[in-house]
């Protein structure tokens, strides 16, 4: 039994997590139009690699990685691309982000795949595979993978968590996963661990999935792979959290696990690692939970680019139904439109209505009790971040470490007063970075106009000095000639 | 707005609820050792209060039923009726509630912004300007030396009329930490102080079983969660060590830390007063330094003031430090300690 | 009355001493301010101030000889930063200088452009690229919508359109109610 660590804070909201367990994941049919983002993950977004008109198949790549921190898509079913455009993306602000659509033809045929045989490889070109196969975190946060599992000369990884914790409420992709495909997942964390070279493999599962705990156990034999049933609490599966539970290591903000030797992925990360490289198949599907204001909720293994209201109408939405959320209750963000096409990031599907998700209860002042920050998973002062951020005042806000900030929600969930402050922290932290997106562009636009000023007076002294010296040659010919 | 989408329903009326309750052992006892007319004081607090919390609301252009339903005006009225004496005259009570509510709480900004105890505010306030009447607590039932029924106290209270014959003093007593300070001023030797009728088992009698009650309906808000032990702890164990180490030194003009933990404020103040989170620190260690200092300035206040009991001067004093204790006790983050 | 006279003549000798060599020991270089002041101004550089760029309008408050609330671009939220570093009061913009409009960028109506470089002539960041005779364009990213470039136009083709915000340039707004209200 490997002794567990805890960090402070946490919660224990309701569960809400068996109403989608009780069936197995099912295959949601090809919609009838595809539209995948070509921003899926963090980094640069991918180019496109196809035009209107192009017939593509099952697994082609449409999208290609550009620059580093980058990731690529593919097709999820063959058919024909119809437009390349900006449509409506889900991402709270609503806004159109760039897209290709794609109409399925219904035959669903794959282009050649090519697996390898990982053993014998060397792990760069194993990285590139997978940031060609499009495989980024699929816990929500859709990191590009290939760059985690690249551990810098010289770094030692100790250790390799794999992460299915799973704490937020609702959601219970990774749950029905780990029930079903447990091998699947096994293999892919064997293909990690051989990339990383890390001495152990850790999964954590918290406690309240006794069958997954037991489902991941079976399929695996062999040290020093080892599940490890964590205790149920939100945010226990948040990277860092479960990284202190597992291994005791406190990863700082803005500092990488690597440097502490260890990684952690997802489970789900895991499994499309396996497939990638073992069966060359990229990432063209993700398991999502449909769930809230549904007669039938349960896990679906939905393409990408499948529209959500389609996703929606099969688990058959109640009357009084109104609106979705992305993610969990605790994380996610409400769809501003459910015609907004499935990511790699969606991880669960809350279908809302009034008697789910009452309206919050209305604000109070803060009656600085200190809930926030008996709650605060990352040992912050809430209350005195948000009479900061309220003010304004974003330096001092900077200085209680406000980027530390993982933005679980456990303060603005315990507060008494029912006060918005992690909505408070998101809005303090957006505008630093606009403030500081300005100041580049001042900064380049200084530069520049110095550059400018410079450059003429340069051609303006030339000129003057071009202008002295033809002078200077008349008067000296004017002279010449009067002398003769 | 974002998320989280899932609030608890717990809420600042809940929390005040529940302090209001833990308050109600320790008001039965004084009923049972005072006689009916503290409960007089505290309606009359608790309608003074509310009354003016709406005009103030009003005033300052607030909504008034969701700020009236919090409770805090509520629980700053009962904390100052406890404190001042039993059947202390209507126009003190009004006097002092007043002060808390509209200067020391409204004037500040409301709840949540006041830096000051508004129940101690009041409580300094009266104890300043109306030292007499502050001082004269009836005396417990059993040893009073002319007891008046219900009705002619509240003749006493509203119009000030006693019986006829009866002398207010034949009623009344010093508290058992005044005798203390008056009678060791006389150069009485400890032991001989304390065997005077006022004094009970190891506070005052009557007084002691009160402290008690708070002492449990305090516990009753640490189960709660309500409160933190920090502060209760570390006062408790401030006017131990300072009234223990006075003692050890010099017996014969030094109570026990006993007397000091029963007597006066106390109890009242470990678990209801220095606990209000508006006008303390918010971090673990700042309370702890908070409530240290406060218990300390309690026993040097109490023996050496002028005052018969020092728990509102040391926690206003207190009060004073509250931003730069929390400067300096923020907590390292995540990841970030050593 | 001798003695006290020379022991307060003597302090005030030395006080003044003292304050006289904090301010050449502690001087704040004219340089450094004009720096800080600059470092504010959005670098807009569209001379809206009423002078010629970002660094003369800088140079001028740290003279004294220009207000903080010239600055149309930098608006209310750049005047309480200048009030902050130099002490002084806020103010609010001042309307003659204009009014704080939309980040925008200037756009060239490419069959219209007849190749003049007028406008590559007026741009102060050099944000516009093109050759004699031959169709401008500007640099979107190096534009800083100053709208300098619009008036010299001698067939008006350059607009000044906003720009949109998009996923990466969107901001969380600030939570909005009001405390108490149901
Ligand atoms: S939980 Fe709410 S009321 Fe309590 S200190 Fe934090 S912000 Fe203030
Ligand atoms: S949202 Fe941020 S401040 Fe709030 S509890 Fe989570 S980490 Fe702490």
């Amino acid at each position: 039994m490997k002794l567990l660590h805890r960090f402070n804070g946490g919660i224990h909201p309701p569960q809400h997590k068996t109403e989608s367990t009780r069936l197995p994941i099912l295959s949601a049919p090809i919609p009838e139009k595809l539209v995948i983002p070509l921003h899926q993950h963090i980094g640069t977004s991918a180019k496109p690699l196809v035009a209107a008109g192009d017939a593509v198949l099952k697994g082609q790549m449409i999208g290609k990685a550009e620059g580093y921190v980058s990731s690529s898509v593919h097709a999820p079913t063959s058919g024909k691309i119809t437009a390349i455009g900006y449509e409506p993306a889900p991402h709270p602000s609503g806004l159109r982000d760039l897209c290709i659509t794609l109409e399925p033809d219904g035959l669903d045929a794959w282009i050649e795949r090519h697996p390898l045989d990982y053993l014998n490889m060397d792990p760069s070109s194993l990285r590139n595979r997978l940031r060609d196969a499009g495989v980024v975190g699929l816990g929500g946060a859709v990191f590009p993978s290939f760059i985690k599992l690249n551990p810098g000369s010289g770094k030692k990884i100790k250790t390799l968590v794999l992460n299915g914790a799973e704490c937020e409420p609702y959601i219970t992709c990774d749950d029905m996963l780990m029930r079903e495909r447990a091998d699947e997942i096994i293999a892919g964390a064997k293909i990690m661990r051989f990339m990383l070279h890390a001495e152990e493999v850790l999964i954590g599962i918290e406690d309240n999935k006794p069958e997954a705990i037991a489902a991941m156990r079976a399929a695996l034999k062999e040290a020093p792979f080892e599940v490890i049933p964590v205790p149920t609490i939100y945010p226990g599966g948040g990277a860092k959290q479960l990284i202190r539970v597992l291994t005791g290591i406190e990863v700082p903000a803005g500092e990488r696990s690597t440097d502490l030797g260890v990684q952690c992925f997802n489970v789900a990360t895991a499994l499309s690692v396996y497939r990638a490289i073992a069966h060359g198949e990229p990432v063209l599907s993700r398991i999502v939970t449909i769930t809230g204001a549904v007669n039938k909720p349960r896990n679906y293994e939905a393409l990408i680019g499948t529209p959500i209201d389609v996703l929606i109408r099969l688990a058959a939405p109640v009357k009084d139904s109104d609106g979705a959320i992305m993610g969990g209750p605790m994380m996610g963000f409400e769809l501003p439109s459910t015609c907004v096409p499935l990511v790699k990031a969606t991880n669960c599907i809350i279908v809302k209505s009034a008697t789910l998700f009452p309206p919050a209860p209305q604000p109070m002042p803060c009656i600085r009790c200190g809930k926030c920050a008996e709650s605060c998973p990352a040992d912050l002062q809430p209350q005195e971040l948000y009479w900061f951020s309220k003010a304004g005042n974003f330096g001092k806000a900077q200085e209680y470490a406000l980027f530390d900030c993982i933005e679980c929600g456990c303060c603005s969930y315990v507060c008494p007063s029912h006060i918005p402050l992690v909505q408070f922290y998101r809005y303090a932290k957006s505008e630093i970075w606009a403030q500081e997106r300005e100041k580049k562009a001042s900064d380049l636009a200084r530069i520049r106009h110095e550059l400018r000023v410079d450059r003429m007076e340069r051609e303006k002294r030339e000129k003057a000095e071009r202008l002295a010296q033809k002078s200077a040659q008349a008067r000296t010919q004017m002279n010449s000639e009067e002398e003769t | 707005m974002s998320s989280p989408h899932l609030t608890q329903t717990n809420s600042v009326s809940e929390i005040m609820l529940k302090v209001l309750l833990a308050l109600v052992p320790a008001i039965a006892a004084n009923v049972w050792f005072f006689g009916p007319a503290v409960l007089v004081t505290l309606s009359l607090a608790s309608v003074t209060a509310l009354v003016l919390e709406t005009v103030m609301l009003k005033l300052r252009g607030r909504p008034v039923v969701p700020f009236l339903m919090d409770g805090s005006a509520l629980l700053t009225a009962w904390l100052l009726a406890l404190s001042i004496p039993p059947m202390g005259p209507w126009w003190l009570i009004v006097t002092g509630t007043a002060f808390a509510i509209v200067i020391a709480k409204h004037l500040y900004g409301g709840l949540g912004s006041n830096p000051f105890n508004p129940a101690m505010v009041g409580y300094a306030v009266l104890i300043i300007s109306f030292p007499v009447q502050m001082t004269q607590w009836l005396a417990p039932a059993s040893i009073a030396l002319s007891h008046i029924d219900f009705a002619a106290q509240l003749d006493y209270m509203f119009f000030h009329v006693l019986p006829q014959g009866m002398q207010l003093d034949a009623l009344t007593s010093a508290t058992p930490l005044d005798t203390l300070k008056t009678q060791l001023h006389l150069d009485k030797p400890i032991s001989a102080i304390l065997s005077l009728p006022i004094y009970g088992e190891v506070g005052g009698k009557g007084g002691e079983w009160v402290a008690g009650a708070y002492l449990a309906g305090g516990l009753y808000l640490l189960q709660q969660r309500i409160i933190s032990w920090h502060v209760p702890a570390a006062f408790i164990a401030a006017i131990c060590l300072t009234a223990g180490a006075f003692h050890l030194f010099d017996p014969a003009h030094h109570a026990s830390p006993w007397l000091h933990l029963a007597a006066g404020a106390t109890m009242i103040g470990a678990f209801f007063i220095l606990t209000d989170p508006v006008t303390g620190p918010t971090t673990p260690k700042g309370k702890l330094i908070f409530a240290f200092g406060a218990g300390f300035l309690t026993y040097l206040i109490r023996v050496y003031g002028s005052y018969p009991d020092g728990a509102a001067f040391a926690v206003l004093l207190m009060n004073i430090c509250v931003p730069l204790i929390d400067a300096y006790t923020q907590p390292p983050v995540f990841g970030k300690k050593k | 009355m001798i003695d006290a006279i020379l022991v307060m003549s003597g302090l005030a000798l030395f006080l003044g001493g003292v304050l006289g060599y904090a301010s050449i020991r502690f001087h704040v270089q004219g340089n450094v301010l004009v720096e800080k002041i600059d470092a504010i101004l959005p670098q807009t550089q569209c001379a809206q101030c009423g002078f010629p760029g970002c660094r003369p309008y800088a140079e001028a408050i740290a003279d004294g000889r220009a207000q903080i609330n010239q600055c149309p671009p930098g608006g209310d939220a750049n005047i309480r930063k200048l009030a902050d570093l130099l002490g002084v009061e806020f103010k609010p913009l001042n309307a003659k200088h204009g009014a704080p409009k939309p980040k925008s960028v200037a756009f060239i109506d490419e069959n219209t452009c007849i190749g003049c470089t007028l406008c590559i002539q007026a741009c102060p960041v050099d944000a516009i690229s093109g050759a004699p005779k031959q169709m401008h364009t500007i640099i979107a990213q190096e534009c800083t919508g100053c709208g300098l470039c619009v008036a010299p136009c001698p067939v008006d083709c350059i607009g000044m359109i906003p720009v949109p915000e998009s996923i990466s340039t969107w901001k969380w707004k600030q939570p909005d109610y009001l405390m108490g209200v149901a």
